[in-house]
């Protein structure tokens, strides 16, 4: 089996030398997002908290972004999902993307509306 | 056997068979999507925890006053801190892992062996580090009254500062004697769950301390606790308390709603059942790698294929990080 490696990252801005070079290179870049993640959420801070963007403050926004581009560097070079043909790739990250995001509108649509009921509902429901 | 079909035909046609259009082995394809339906298994947890957080949006606990401790720190206040360790744990075993699948793939067996050894040692830290995590969890900080509503009320004095249950409840008032078989009712025995102080010397000690006042649960608009003042603390607490709650467990929880300890319990040690799966398979990997299987076998797939089901582990903690300390 051939074992070729795609050695760019950011769409080709970076280009490392050999595979292990880039495993660094991508440790590194999810070090520095965690940090940035932890040091926000220590500080918390008021510009962000207090601005809404879609029903979501702007820090949970920052927060969910960071976490979507950490686990696309943890699935594309350290799972080498960026090797593989694109009839995988597709395959198992169109359907993970897609069933995911389903269930989670769905379900938090229907918590905020039992939300609504317990709090403005004349009668109080047994859940 | 004669009347058999051995042919079909279609040799060296797209269908004929033999072509591999993924290019991917069976089993590294087959692991792929076990990752995919694991997925959707811890997704499916993950928004059950969403639904139950809007559904309770104004009174869930807030991570960042749930886990304040690190080891070793006492009474220090050290909010995310240790979280963020065990994600460098998890994240940094990664790394040893993707080391180790590429020096499988150029069939350097000294070195697969040091990174596989560095990413066990990357797992047992992590596992370790949850126990102590739960355990704090478990054991719990201050102590809390539950309402009969199951409403968690927590004590503060006048200056703003959380006050532990034992600093005033008053000494042993009620002259209480433990349930024993051979004295009572012989099928029922004490309840599993006893607490340090009981309900009434709490109600006792918070009447005589002027200074103490209560805390609920449920945030203004500015997202700040609501604390009660003296006289409405005093009947909050006479009329509507229950039973002292200290720590948490899988019905009681002293930081707030329950749900929010049951899914702590759930998704974490969904996960950590995950990491120790995934320890344990990269155990045994490990051990072939050093009696020389796969140098035998031409090639370390397998450890690309124990390598591929720790990143998983890795992502999902990610998520399990965000959605259950960040936001």
């Amino acid at each position: 089996m051939a074992h070729e490696h795609k050695l760019e990252i950011f769409r080709g801005a970076l280009k490392f030398k050999s595979n292990v070079s880039k495993i660094w290179g991508v440790f590194i870049l999810l070090s520095i997002v965690t940090i940035i993640e932890v040091a926000l959420g220590i500080l918390r801070p008021e510009a962000l908290v207090g601005n809404k963007f879609l029903a979501m403050n702007l820090l949970n926004w920052i927060f969910i972004i960071l976490t979507i581009v950490k686990a696309y560097y943890i699935t594309w070079d350290f799972m080498h999902m960026r090797d593989e043909t694109v009839g995988l790739r597709r395959a198992v990250v169109w359907t993970g993307v897609f069933l995911i995001a389903y269930i989670i509108v769905l379900i938090l649509i229907e918590g905020d509306y039992i939300y609504e009921v317990y709090k403005n509902g004349f009668i109080k429901f047994n859940f | 056997m004669e009347a058999t079909v051995v042919k079909t035909g279609t040799e060296g046609k797209t269908w004929g068979g033999g072509n591999n259009p993924l290019k991917a082995s069976y089993g590294k394809m087959m692991m792929w999507f076990f990752i995919l339906s694991d997925s959707l298994t811890f997704a499916g947890f993950l928004a059950s925890y969403g639904m139950s957080r809007f559904k309770f949006i104004d009174a869930w606990p807030i991570a960042d006053e749930v886990f304040t401790h690190f080891p070793f720190l006492h009474g220090v206040e050290a909010p995310m801190y240790y979280v963020a360790f065990m994600t460098f744990i998890l994240i940094f075993s990664s790394v040893t892992m993707v080391l180790a699948v590429d020096a499988g793939q150029k069939m350097q067996q000294k070195k697969v062996i040091l990174y596989m050894f560095l990413t066990l040692i990357g797992g047992f830290v992590f596992l370790g580090s949850q126990a102590w995590e739960w355990k704090t969890f478990i054991k719990g900080d201050y102590g809390a009254v539950e309402t009969n509503g199951r409403q968690i009320l927590q004590f503060l004095d006048t200056d703003g500062k959380r006050v532990a249950l034992a600093d005033f409840a008053a000494a042993q008032t009620d002259s209480r004697v433990e349930h024993t078989n051979e004295s009572g009712i012989w099928y029922k025995s004490e309840p599993e769950y006893k607490t340090s102080v009981s309900f009434e010397q709490v109600k006792e000690g918070f009447l005589a301390n002027e200074n103490l006042l209560i805390r609920l649960p449920n945030k203004d608009e500015n997202g700040q606790h609501i604390v009660l003042s003296r006289e409405e603390s005093i009947t909050k607490l006479v009329n509507d308390g229950n039973l002292v709650v200290e720590g948490a467990n899988l019905r009681h929880n002293e930081y707030g709603h329950p749900l929010f300890a049951d899914f702590f319990f759930f998704i974490t040690g969904f996960h950590g059942f995950h990491v120790s799966i995934g320890v344990l398979l990269n155990l045994i990997v490990f051990f072939n790698v050093v009696i020389g299987t796969y140098e035998r076998r031409g090639h370390y797939e397998m450890v690309e294929k124990v390598g591929l089901y720790w990143h998983f582990v890795d992502l999902v903690w990610v998520f399990v990080f965000t959605f259950f300390y960040l936001v």
